[in-house]
Order: C-alpha cells, then structure tokens, then sequence
C-alpha cells in the first residue's frame, strides 16, 4: 500500500508546490489537502478539504482517511503576509490541533514534518555566525511572530518525546527567493531603490523555493527525525544581493530604523518587517551540515538563489506572468475526480 | 537570557532500512556568479589590500615593526594566536594581522567584541578587514572547519582600558574560554608578545562612569589626546613595535570533546599568560628606548 499525505495550507504557496511535487510521485496514493481557502495552483489528484484555520476538525478527517504523513506546511513565517493578522490560530491552535490529531489514541500517522523558520534563532549582535540546530537565542523574542514560532515549535518538541515511535521532524528554512515565490523580502527586492539599513552590510543566507519543497519531500521520505537547518551553501552581504538584482540601495537612517519602517508601512511604500529589520542589520547565518550528513544535497547555492530570482523578476517585468492564473472551480474539480465519464489510465498490476 | 525551548530534539536510531526511500538523485549545486569576495564571515580579501595598502606606511615608517620568531607560525593549518592587547585605541590588533598577512601570506581574521557589530560603517568595516565576533562556534568554525589563523586577546577591555602605570602587566586571561576552543578544535596556541602598543596611545585617567553611561567599555584621557588635541583620539605616538612569536603550545587533548577539565583549561590558560608575561619582560630589559626600541 502507497502513502496517505495530509497537507496543511493546501492554498498557501508551500501547500500548493508541495502537493503539486508529491502528485508526480506513484508511491503515494493519497494526497489530502487542507485550507479555508480554494487551491491557488493546478492539481491533478489532491483532495481539496475546506477547513478552518485552526484545524479544529483535524482529527477527525485523520481518523477517516487514515493518512500516515502529516506535512505541516501553514505556519505564518512572514509578518507581512496577509495571513498574518490570525497568526495565532494559524501558528499555534493549528499546531496544537495537529499535534492532538496526529497524537491520538490509534492513529494511523507516523510522519510528521513541519514547516518551520530561522526567524526562532532571531538576529542580535552577540550572535554567531553560524546558528546550529542546539545553538541558542541570544535574546528571548521581541516579536509576536518568533514567539508564536517558538511555541509551536516547543509543541512539536513536546510530541516528538511523548511520541518515540513517530519520526517528527522540524525544518528551519533561512529567507527563500525563487522565480515564483512572494514575500516581503522579493517585495522589497523589487522596488526601484532596495531598503537598506545605512552603514550595515549583513550576510544573508538565502534558500531557493526548489529547494525549499525538495527538503520538505526529502524530510518526509527519509522520515527524518529532529531539527534541521535548510539554507543554501554560501552568504552574500545585502549590498551584493542589490547589486546582482541590477538595483541601488535605498540608505535609510540607522537611528530610528523602526519608526521608519513604520511609516513606510503606513504610506504603503514597503513593509520592513521586524524580522527583516534584524537580518538587515546583523544578518543571519545557519549551519546546514546536519541535514546535508543525512544525505540532501541543494540544487541552488545562496548566489545561484538570488540570480535565478533576478532572471525570473525580468521575465515578469517584460511578458507578465509566464503562467497563466489558476482558477479553482469546485465543479470542474469534482467531476474530474469523481465522474464515471472520465476516462482514466487502467492502474497497473505486476 | 537563552531561550532554553530551542534545542535539540532527543536523537534516536536511525530508521530502518525498510522504512528508507532509495536514495535521492545525486544533485549538482548551481554555483552563481559572484560580484564581490566577500567570504562567509564577512571578510573580503581585496577590502583587506587596501587595508594594507592605507596601513603599510603607518607599519613601517611610524611604527617600524620588527618581528622574531616567526618561523613559530605554520605555513598551513588552523592555529590560535594569542597576544598581550594594550593602547587606548589598541594598535597591535593591526599591525600582527598586517605583519602576519604580508609575511606568511596567510589571511588572519581576529576575534573582538560584538559591540563592533552596533557600530554603523565602523562594524561593516571591522567585518571586511577580517573582523569576527568572539562567539567560541566562530572561533572554532575558522579552526578547525577552515584551518585558518585566528588571532585572540584574551585579556579583552581589560587590557587597553589599563592606565599607563600598569603597562605590559597582563590582566587576567577571562575564564581561559580561548584555551578551550582550542583544544575543542585540536589546534596548537601560539603566544605572541608585542612591545610598543602600550606607549603608542597611554590612558592617563580612566573615567567608568562616564564609560557607563555612555555604554563604552572604557573612557580615557589619553596623552595624544593631550599633545594632539582631538585629533590625539585617533592618533598613535610613533613607538617602536616588536613583537616575538614565542614556540607554540600543543594541548594534547582529544579534539571535539563535550566538555574538557576545567583545571585543565585554566592550567594552560595561566602556563600561556606567564610565557607572554616573560617574554614581555625579557623584551623591556633590552629596549633601550621606547621610540627606537
């Protein structure tokens, strides 16, 4: 019997990438998607369940389906985002719903794999270059979206010991760019002049989105088990990425920085994040050695990110979007999935 | 205060052989071009030839640098240099980085405080020139991962916030965490004693409070500040530089250990701090003069 993947976010930009990667793939038979909101990508054979944010059903649709991977891929990691405003329910009554469906009495679920962030190391002057998985916080959180992110990850931590015989596995993705992917960052990226904080010139480590869906099947197909870093090899300083993005830097004052941030906000010129703010300012590195001793090898290193980025940003801005948008028709869906008259290639037997 | 929840969660077996999906397809990693060299840790070999280029005649002719033993240093290999650090805007961080650089051809990147870090221009620049916050996972990083030459100051602020009357009498090495990092990278330690930094730029007075307040490890009134006027708070007293490479010192213990004795550590901690101390005593009793040394 093949696997059954319950995918959390099915909408979001993760979900969608990560059920499109796993359709391809034979020896899974079912792939299950959940989101309050219709699929944003074309799918071939993912079931689209809507639910609410929080997941208060989960349980249920686990014991029915009796899926035996659960890839947690909704987790608000970008305070710009515009599922940022229910950020609680999304990061933390989400993982613990997940963690009671995944954890109950009789399940079926073995696998679990969540979809975090770097953002829990945080970015502070003492830091080291380099964060391994056990390196710790310089500074306990000053923003809500890193303490939610470490709370749902001290959640995770908490099932993976009541649970030994299931392989938990939390990744911790540095910032991501890539041809399709959108955040703060690649919005800041594209304006005419990129924000810059004047006088600091931090490293970045960047991962591409290819990469970034590679790790999480890599994850889910090894069963890993434990905190992994994800970052591409290599960090460029933030002046560099600008100049490869063909840009100048917008120098913005370093005293005050957020109340500058903010009014940019406010003017809807940028959001300057404060997790962008602190990467800005000191930068932030990771060491990945551990997920690359499990065997993951990347396909784009952080210079290779940041050009395949940039050569994507001038397509869009000369052809527009070289794919064509994706509406979900729950009608089409159905009757694709279900109609006797489709006809359907004959499942083959050895 | 660390934040205790992010840490490791507990290791297990590996999976089994059934539970493993054949591996993946070997991938080759796209390598992108690249606009400048700035390396990892921030620091850029063409920004540190032009460090060399501003700092070369200052080496020579104002300072006159001589060196000794410098056969100690190794060709190839990670190594921990540790020196005396002295001088109210401490000269010798430059001049072993530079002395090192041009004759070993080998980049030195010294560990400092991370309060260069806040500094805007300033930080960025410590970083290019070879600049690395003294966090023991950098230190051990460069060792031992890029077998590089790392150069320490064990005695930290301690050192050039002392008054003129105190020179060239070492301040206690910390908690000898420099000897640890070393024997967690499996690396020799090569003590190097300066002569000359102490009088290039000596604190006169030393204001705490005012250091307090305005979060600075240490304010004092120096005497260029006194000859020169502000212009003094940048400028160094041409005091003859000598520096010794005293033999290195193995610590023969197993590299990559969780914790190591801490007797142990603070034997060699001290062992090395007399070396220096001797060295420096023997230097002064043949100096003849502290401007042609």
């Amino acid at each position: 019997m093949g696997r059954r993947v319950l995918i959390t976010g099915l909408a979001t930009f993760w979900g969608g990438r990560l059920a499109q990667a796993l359709e391809a793939d034979p020896s899974i038979d079912v792939i299950i998607g959940l989101d309050d909101r219709e699929p944003t990508v074309a799918l071939e054979r993912t079931e689209f369940l809507r639910t609410d944010r929080s997941y208060s059903i989960l349980a249920r649709i686990v014991r029915a389906t009796g899926v035996d991977t659960v890839l947690h891929t909704f987790l608000v990691v970008d305070s710009g985002a515009p599922e940022a405003r229910a950020m609680h329910d999304i990061n933390v009554i989400g993982t613990m719903n997940l963690c009671a469906a995944a954890g109950a009495p009789g399940t079926s679920v073995r696998t679990v794999v969540v979809k975090s962030s770097s953002l829990v190391y945080g970015s502070s002057r003492e830091d080291p270059a380099f964060f391994r998985e056990d390196t710790p916080r310089s500074h306990p959180p000053t923003n809500r979206l890193e303490r939610s992110l470490i709370e749902v990850e001290s959640y995770v931590q908490d099932f993976a010991l009541d649970h030994p015989e299931k392989a938990v596995s939390i990744l911790r993705y540095s910032n991501v760019l890539g041809p399709n992917i959108a955040t703060s960052l690649t919005r800041a990226l594209e304006l005419p002049a990129v924000p810059s904080i004047a006088g600091f010139d931090p490293r970045w480590h960047l991962v591409h989105e290819e990469d970034v869906v590679r790790s999480l099947r890599f994850a889910m197909d090894r069963r890993l088990d434990g905190i992994y870093n994800v970052a591409g090899d290599g960090l460029l300083p933030w002046s560099e990425i600008v100049a490869l993005a063909g840009k100048r830097r917008w120098q913005l004052p370093w005293l005050g920085i957020e109340a500058t941030a903010q009014a940019l906000r406010a003017a809807g010129v940028v959001n300057l994040t404060p997790d962008l703010l602190g990467v800005l300012r000191y930068g932030r590195g990771l060491d990945t050695l551990k997920l690359k001793a499990a065997g993951f090898s990347f396909r784009f290193d952080t210079a290779a990110t940041v050009a395949d980025h940039v050569g994507s940003l001038r397509l869009r801005r000369t052809v527009g979007s070289p794919t064509p948008a994706y509406r979900y028709e729950e009608e089409v869906e159905q009757f694709l999935r279900r109609s006797t008259a489709v006809v359907r290639e004959p499942t083959l037997v050895e | 205060m660390p934040n205790a929840r992010v840490s490791h969660l507990p290791r297990r077996a590996q999976p089994t052989p059934g539970d493993v999906a054949p591996p993946t397809e070997a991938v080759e990693t796209l390598r992108g071009a690249r606009l400048s060299d700035v390396d990892e840790f921030g620091r850029s070999e063409r920004a540190r030839a032009l460090a060399r280029q501003f700092f070369d005649p200052i080496y020579r002719s104002w300072f006159r640098a001589e060196w000794e033993g410098l056969e100690h240093l190794p060709a190839e290999g990670g190594a921990l240099l540790v020196a005396n650090h002295a001088g109210a805007l401490p000269p010798d961080a430059p001049v072993i980085m530079h002395g090192i650089e041009t004759e070993l051809h080998r980049p030195v990147y010294g560990l400092g405080d991370h309060m260069f870090r806040d500094a805007p221009v300033v930080g960025t620049v410590w970083s290019r020139v070879g600049g690395v916050v003294g966090h023991p996972d950098n230190a051990e990083r460069l060792l031992r991962d890029h077998s590089q030459l790392v150069l320490v100051f064990p005695e930290g602020a301690k050192g050039p916030s002392k008054t003129y009357r105190h020179r060239y009498q070492l301040r206690r090495f910390g908690r000898g965490g420099f000897v640890e990092i070393a024997m967690r990278a499996g690396v020799p330690i090569i003590p190097i004693a300066v002569v000359g930094a102490e009088e290039a730029m000596p604190s006169l007075v030393s204001f705490p409070q005012m250091a307090r307040r305005l979060r600075l490890p240490y304010v004092p009134l120096t005497a260029n500040l006194l000859a020169f006027g502000p212009a003094g708070a940048a400028m160094w007293f041409p005091a003859k530089f000598r520096l010794r490479v005293l033999p290195p010192h193995n610590l023969g213990e197993k590299p990559g250990q969780a914790r190591y004795s801490r007797s142990r550590v603070m034997e060699a901690s001290e062992t090395i701090r007399l070396a220096i101390q001797e060295a420096l005593y023997e230097m002064l009793r043949v100096r003849r003069s502290i401007w042609f040394g």
